[in-house]
């Protein structure tokens, strides 16, 4: 068993990061010269990171699979971050911020790092403005924010829909800036391929160049995993194409406890799914529901006829229609959580009210917004959602409403870490999305892009001082160590062993049929049936998988065919260990839905039995992995029923 | 729908390449042009043959990494749209579509259609950026931005630094690629102290790399798939001539 310390410190809630500040160990400036640090992965979190260790003269190797760092998947998000600035005098504060932000996880988030996060939350925009980032303005000059689902306030900073990329270009410019500077060299188009342990630390990595089809070997006296969440195992999710499991899998296979896996985001608004060729899935911002207002007729009858193209949605009088989010919750109305929406979008799809050609999808209406507001009123605020939606769907959103429909976007499960970020590997961190510690068991829209910058510019600076400090007579290991030697050979034959099987099914069929299984079973509801079905499957999945995949092209070449196979080989061991924590959680919460435990439809959460943490800890691939808990103490909020009505 | 494909094929940058013929057919007219791509390539891999390369990965137009020159337009027809976001209701049944790479000096082929575009991190390294390290920042509101000055900004920072302007420059220049990024600090006071060192230092890398000079044709903005500005140019100028003539300072 794992021995799973958080590492909380003492002391009130809102003493214990200043009080641990004060107390972390420090490296000097000429020690800190001679430490490495691998950072893999170049989104917020990661480029945030790099770019703080840099300056603070630490050596920095950066590694992302993409042809530049600025191309990395947070650079899609759309709507925002939040910040408990109270620049709007609305009541906010970074005790309501943290509060909201633990509710929102349906309680099953650490109360100490969620404390943390919304305190730093302030820095993060001071940051972000002083690099440049162009956020929204008001006339008099100051910074605009909006409401967000999960919050009464409105504490969200934006760039137009663009916030994320806004967010990602400030710290990609700094972590050129320290590129160029010397202190930091990148690696584009490499992926991360094994994590190298030596006595039980981690010290390097192994990494694929992308363009060649080598092996490289790189040390570091820590590695950051900034490498995002593994949505794709579903193969149709808003990630990008590129997104995976790989280097969060490799790290649990060398020790590291993965939490909570059963915990993913299905975003509420998303383009409905049209045809079996469809590669992706693309988001409409929740900023939306600030003005959208989501139907479905009341009756299956008009469903019916607007399915068959009999009838359309301006059709439908206002009297036949069915604000189902407003009906069933009055107090947040279209602003609900994201898993409270997308259950009740699901709920009125199988309720038969379901519109557009499948029937899988609802309605978001901005008729109201535009008679409010006027049309250029309501098209600044949505800048390039509206003509996306279009291009996409070939509909004006300003002539008739919307379809949308919920699609996987977010994992809030990932490496278990501590407070200090660290996983249960020494000296191996993660990061932002690929870790699990802040979301809990649901994220709250503009609450990634805050996390990711949170533990990159203002968490892992201090923390991993801490560590290093202890570490800085030890001197770069000999890439031939034998530890080197052996990840890299362990990795060349899975490689090798990839490209002999020459079978018949391609890797996408098998990344398709892997997350059919998953979208059904292990999705928006979950029961145990189902799941111990899925189980079965995805093992019989896997073994097909090695046996019959084909794997075109050469080894030592450019070659995304075999990089795919790669990422899925491990999505197909990832999806099982899902499945097996969805099976143990006996209660519903946040996204994790199970039909046996609700309440006429409501979640219904256990908190006598599973106000834990599942970190779930490797023993073979083939095998039973161990369960570790680590119990959640909440000493300044009460465990009540999270209710939104 | 069914087309015709001629698709650039070449295997590293040290070998020559080629034009390849390809027919597909049971196209969807809501099938993204890349998704369209990926049909072409599973009927590549079920007969054995080795896929074409290509780059993407967010496809939903931002990431920039989408690079396709579809019969003689960066991203192909669809105005101010990125490769991922052109979708095949914009062709005709029976069309027959060139792709092939970005060309130009400073971007070589990887392979088949891809490209290294190593140069613009290298542009942005030189001085795209404000020197800010983590922890100095004041509060956000304590410096008034201008709202319109914000928005030209904001237009100009919408960059995603996907190549097209190069590749549809005649003299593959990456003038608005640097025109964007100047602006974008240039019109924001935190990017004040140092709008003459950056100007000066992207423009010395940018020639550094090897693009081409600008002269005046707009192919560019004509092909930004997020309609990035000539004017950007035109205060790319005006920035340089500053900094080079009517200030001290020296990169």
């Amino acid at each position: 068993m794992a021995t799973l310390d958080s590492k909380i410190p003492e002391g009130p809630l809102d003493e214990k990061w200043s009080s641990y500040k004060e107390h972390a160990k420090l490296v000097n400036p000429a020690n800190k010269r001679r430490l490495e640090v691998i950072v893999v992965g170049t989104g917020l979190a990661g480029a945030s990171a790099a770019a703080s260790l840099a300056e603070l003269g630490y050596k920095v190797k950066t590694f992302c699979f993409q042809d530049s760092p600025r191309r990395a998947h947070s650079i899609a998000a759309q709507g925002g971050i939040n910040s408990a600035k109270n620049y709007k005098n609305d009541g906010d504060s970074v005790h309501r911020l943290f509060y909201d932000t633990i509710k929102g996880g349906d309680f099953r988030a650490r109360e100490a790092n969620v404390y943390r996060l919304a305190e730093v939350s302030v820095n993060i925009i001071d940051q972000c403005v002083a690099q440049g980032v162009p956020f929204a303005r008001e006339y008099g000059g100051m910074l605009d924010n909006r409401s967000f689902g999960g919050a009464q306030v409105s504490r969200t900073f934006y760039a137009r829909g663009q916030t994320g990329q806004q967010l990602l270009l400030g710290a990609y410019q700094a972590l050129e800036r320290q590129i160029g500077l010397g202190n930091v060299t990148q690696y584009s188009r490499h992926e991360m391929v094994d994590v190298v342990t030596i006595d039980g630390k981690a010290r390097g990595i192994i990494a694929k160049d992308l363009k060649t089809g080598k092996l490289e070997r790189h040390f570091g006296h820590a590695v950051l995993l900034c490498t995002g969440g593994y949505g794709n195992v579903f193969f149709l999710s808003t990630n990008a194409m590129g997104s995976n499991v790989t280097a969060a899998w490799k790290a649990y296979k060398k020790g590291a406890c993965f939490a909570n896996p059963c915990y993913t985001q299905i975003h509420p608004t998303c383009i409905p799914v049209t045809g079996d060729y469809q590669s992706k899935l693309t988001l409409m911002s929740e900023s939306l529901r600030n003005d959208g207002r989501v139907w479905v007729p009341k009756s299956a009858e008009d469903a019916k006829a607007i399915r068959e193209g009999k009838k359309g949605p301006l059709d439908i009088k206002e009297e036949d229609r069915d604000y189902y989010l407003e009906r069933k919750y009055p107090s947040f109305g279209n602003l609900c959580p994201r898993d409270i929406a997308s259950r009740a979008a699901k709920e009125a799809c199988d309720d038969g009210r379901g519109v557009g050609k499948t029937g899988l999808a609802v309605y978001l209406d901005f008729a109201d917004a535009i008679n409010r507001l006027g049309v250029d009123v309501v098209k600044a605020r949505y800048g390039e959602l509206f003509p996306m939606y279009q291009n996409i769907t070939n509909q004006d959103p300003l002539k008739t409403p919307m379809m949308i429909y919920p699609a996987v976007h977010y994992t809030m499960g990932g490496l278990w870490v501590d407070y200090e970020l660290m996983t249960s590997v020494q000296g191996l961190y993660a990061l932002g999305e690929a870790n699990f510690s802040d979301h809990g068991a649901n994220r709250l829209g503009a609450s990634a892009l805050m996390q990711g910058l949170a533990d990159g510019y203002f968490v892992i600076p201090y923390t991993i001082g801490n560590y290093l400090s202890g570490d800085i007579f030890t001197k770069p290991i000999d890439l031939n160590h034998p530890a080197f030697v052996e990840a890299e050979n362990a990795a060349q034959e899975r490689m090798q062993k990839l490209m002999s099987i020459k079978g018949k099914r391609t890797v996408d069929d098998f990344h398709k049929a892997l997350g059919k299984i998953m979208w059904e079973y292990c999705g928006m509801a979950r029961s145990a049936e189902g799941l111990t079905k899925a189980r079965k499957m995805i093992q019989d999945l896997r073994k097909e998988f090695w046996s019959d995949v084909a794997v075109p092209g050469e080894i030592n070449d450019f070659n995304p065919e075999l990089d795919k196979a790669m990422r899925v080989a491990d999505f197909l061991e990832q999806g099982e260990l899902m499945v097996v924590d969805a099976l143990n959680r006996n209660e519903s919460c946040g996204g994790h839905y199970r039909v046996e435990f609700q309440d006429q439809g409501e979640a219904k959460r256990d908190d006598e039995q599973y106000a834990y943490v599942a970190a779930w800890e490797f023993t073979g691939v083939d095998a039973e992995p161990i369960l570790n808990k680590e119990e959640l103490k909440y000493e300044n909020i009460k465990l009540q029923v999270r209710s939104y009505k | 729908m069914k087309f015709n494909l001629k698709v650039w094929r070449q295997k590293n940058a040290n070998t020559a390449g080629k034009l390849v013929d390809y027919t597909i057919d049971q196209i969807n007219e809501d099938m993204s042009f890349l998704e369209m791509v990926d049909v072409l390539n599973d009927n590549l891999v079920r007969k054995g043959e080795d896929p074409i390369a290509f780059d993407h990965d967010c496809r939903e137009g931002i990431c920039g990494m989408c690079s396709m020159y579809i019969s003689g337009r960066a991203h192909g027809p669809q105005h101010g749209a990125t490769t991922c976001q052109l979708y095949m209701r914009k062709f005709k049944d029976g069309d027959t579509i060139y792709v092939e790479p970005w060309r130009a000096r400073a971007f070589p082929i990887v392979k088949d259609l891809v490209v290294d575009r190593g140069a613009f991190d290298r542009i942005i390294a030189a001085g795209g950026f404000v020197s800010a390290n983590t922890g100095q920042a004041q509060d956000a509101n304590n410096l008034p931005v201008n709202k319109d000055d914000a928005e030209k900004a904001m237009d100009a920072a919408a960059c995603i630094g996907c190549g097209a302007c190069v590749a549809a420059c005649k003299n593959a220049s990456a003038m608005l690629f640097v025109s964007a990024k100047v602006s974008h600090l240039a019109l924001l006071p935190q990017g004040e102290p140092e709008r003459n060192r950056r100007a000066l230092a992207m423009v010395a890398q940018m020639d550094a790399e090897g693009f081409g000079n600008c002269t005046n044709t707009g192919a560019c903005e004509a092909e930004c798939p997020k309609e990035i500005k000539l004017v950007n140019i035109a205060r790319l100028n005006r920035e340089y001539a500053n900094a080079a003539f009517a200030s001290e300072t020296q990169i």
